[in-house]
């Protein structure tokens, strides 16, 4: 498909500093990663709101809370990797323990970091954050996306993680309603659901058309927020189709296909196929390079998706 | 400066202080008695003398911010901030029980006068660091003051703060750092040698004051210095005695996070002045 490829850093980066106009109490911390993240747009705008403090993502995280503590609303922003996994400990303490609004908003998630191999591709984090109280957890498919869901944690009751990838990713949501904690269904069909999130919208949507020439019916939901998660969509999506297939550049193991597969076997048992990093580290590799080797293709949901047909015929 | 007056008020205040925190933790039958009274000298003097804050309007914009990054001395912080009015006194021996806003660490979300949920070593310096960096971008008057262990000084995240701190000159921060010594596996410089602390603070690029922690006057004219510096953040090395007040737990390691036992809790409240 021809779509247009957009950075969701840029949008991040571009919508911080339209808010900041805006919204005065909003500041913006980052450790030594702003060219990266693109919090850098926000540090040119407004130096007197920015504050890096270097390559210190606990002190980042604990930072953050102090301002929350005193009426600010802190982004606070690194890689992926560095923000859940070093910082764990001050998300959960120093943040998500007393429920304060610090938006942390990461970026290079997943595989597609790409040359930096396996220890910085974070393919845990949905997981980590998941486990824990109070967080909301948000990963935008595309630039608009990313766009809506930074405008509308500004003024979330809680904690917030939202998860970007260092690609491009192509727009599929332009003009579409967005609404925190209500996925989008992208298509609709009757045999099969494929549940995707962020990175691997668009190569769900691929592998939807691919099963339509197929002759298969095929429902396609953007599951952008994974906390707190659209039950009642999932629970429709088993009720109504033969069987659910998720899609996520992120562990198999805890991320959105676990969350499916909980919400399904305790509110309707169906089958479950998760598409997604399986339980093995990365490696170093061009980014397209990396999502065919590890099985993150349009012809391994297709399987799956076949699969799940053939058990229930 | 403390008048001769002010001295007998606040030793009348950390007497008090002392006897909740034999209590509270005696009915517990769990806490951290050493770290408790080891900085109850510092919290009586801030809270009845130096610290702007108004019991009755805890969120109070303007005032004074405490962090206590050794959120496992809050037996001391709650026994002051009862004393000041916060809750009430009987509350206190609800101290870790099922239902009781006074968790074993501090939590900020459930009772008024606690700022910022610590526990987890290391990072209330961070939180006090954010906070002082908040008024200053907002321009107001308010200081933070905090308190870290010397323990908790083994953990990176305290030099990590230490750094922010002196690159963004946070002359709004006052620390204090409770110097008893000891930590729960034994001496300090036995498990990882701290000193020169002094040196350390200094080359990170604080004002750096060493006092006695039981002495109300030093600890004041540490305060008032602190306020008079331009520029740099202050740390107060205060000399302090594990376990102060109570003979038998004073230096002695194993009241870091053990109560005593009823006997021992008696023989304490005698030698506070009191009974059980």
């Amino acid at each position: 498909m021809n779509w247009k490829k957009e950075s969701v850093r840029d949008a991040y980066g571009k919508t911080l500093v339209e808010l900041g106009k805006e919204r005065k109490e909003i500041v913006v911390l980052d450790a030594d990663l702003s060219s990266s993240t693109k919090t850098s747009l926000f540090a040119r705008a407004f130096p007197d709101r920015f504050f890096n403090v270097g390559i210190a993502e606990q002190n980042l995280m604990s930072l953050a809370a102090g301002f929350a503590y005193s009426g600010k609303i802190p982004f606070a922003s690194t890689f992926a990797v560095f923000a859940t996994g070093r910082a764990y400990d001050q998300v959960r303490q120093s943040i998500c323990y007393p429920n304060l609004k610090v938006r942390i908003v990461a970026t290079h998630s997943g595989l597609t970091v790409g040359g930096d191999g396996a220890s910085h591709q974070m393919c845990e984090d949905i997981g980590l954050m998941r486990s824990m109280p109070n967080i909301a957890i948000f990963s935008p498919c595309d630039a608009p996306q990313t766009r809506e869901i930074i405008k509308s944690v500004v003024d979330y009751p809680g904690p917030v993680y939202v998860r970007l990838v260092r690609q491009d990713l192509p727009t599929l949501t332009e003009g579409m309603d967005f609404r925190i904690g209500e996925a989008q269904v992208l298509a609709d069909g009757n045999d099969i659901t494929l549940i995707a999130t962020g990175s691997m919208v668009s190569t769900a949507i691929l592998a939807a058309s691919e099963l339509k020439n197929q002759g298969i019916s095929v429902r396609v939901i953007n599951l952008h927020t994974i906390k707190p998660i659209d039950l009642k969509t999932i629970v429709r999506c088993a009720r109504e189709t033969q069987g659910i297939v998720t899609v996520e550049e992120h562990t198999v193991t805890t991320g959105l296909g676990a969350a499916v597969a909980e919400v399904v076997s305790e509110h309707c048992p169906t089958f479950v196929m998760r598409v997604g990093v399986p339980d093995t580290f990365g490696e170093s590799g061009e980014p397209d390079a990396l999502l065919e080797k590890y099985g993150l293709n349009v012809e391994t949901i297709v399987r799956k998706a076949k699969s799940i047909l053939e058990v229930k015929k | 400066m403390l008048t001769d007056e002010e001295i007998k008020f606040l030793e009348e205040k950390a007497l008090a202080v002392r006897r909740h925190i034999i209590r509270m933790i005696y009915t517990a039958q769990s806490g951290h008695p050493g770290g408790s009274l080891s900085a109850t000298d510092i919290l009586v003097t801030l809270y009845f003398k130096y610290l702007k804050h108004r019991w009755a309007e805890p969120n109070w914009s303007e005032r004074d911010r405490f962090v206590l990054s050794k959120g496992h001395g809050v037996p001391a912080l709650y026994a002051v901030l009862a004393e000041c009015g916060y809750f009430p006194k009987e509350e206190l021996l609800t101290l870790r029980k099922i239902n009781s806003r006074l968790q074993g660490h501090p939590d900020a979300r459930k009772l008024p006068g606690i700022e910022a949920s610590t526990g987890s070593l290391g990072q209330g310096l961070s939180v006090a660091c954010g906070m002082a960096l908040a008024g200053k971008i907002d321009k107001k008057d308010y200081r933070v003051y905090a308190l870290i262990g010397d323990g908790e000084s083994e953990s990176g995240q305290i030099w990590e703060a230490a750094m922010t701190a002196h690159h963004y000159k946070l002359d709004n921060l006052t620390v204090f750092l409770d110097r008893n010594n000891l930590q729960i596996d034994g001496c300090t410089e036995n498990i990882m040698c701290l000193e020169p602390l002094s040196t350390k603070w200094e080359a990170a690029g604080w004002h750096v004051l060493e006092i006695n922690g039981h002495n109300y006057r030093e600890i004041g004219y540490a305060i008032e210095e602190s306020w008079t510096v331009k520029e740099k953040p202050t740390m107060i090395i205060a000399k302090t005695i594990k376990g102060k007040g109570v003979s038998f737990m004073e230096n002695n390691v194993s009241f870091h996070g053990k109560p005593p036992t009823k006997e021992e809790a008696e023989r304490a409240m005698k030698e506070l002045g009191d009974t059980l």
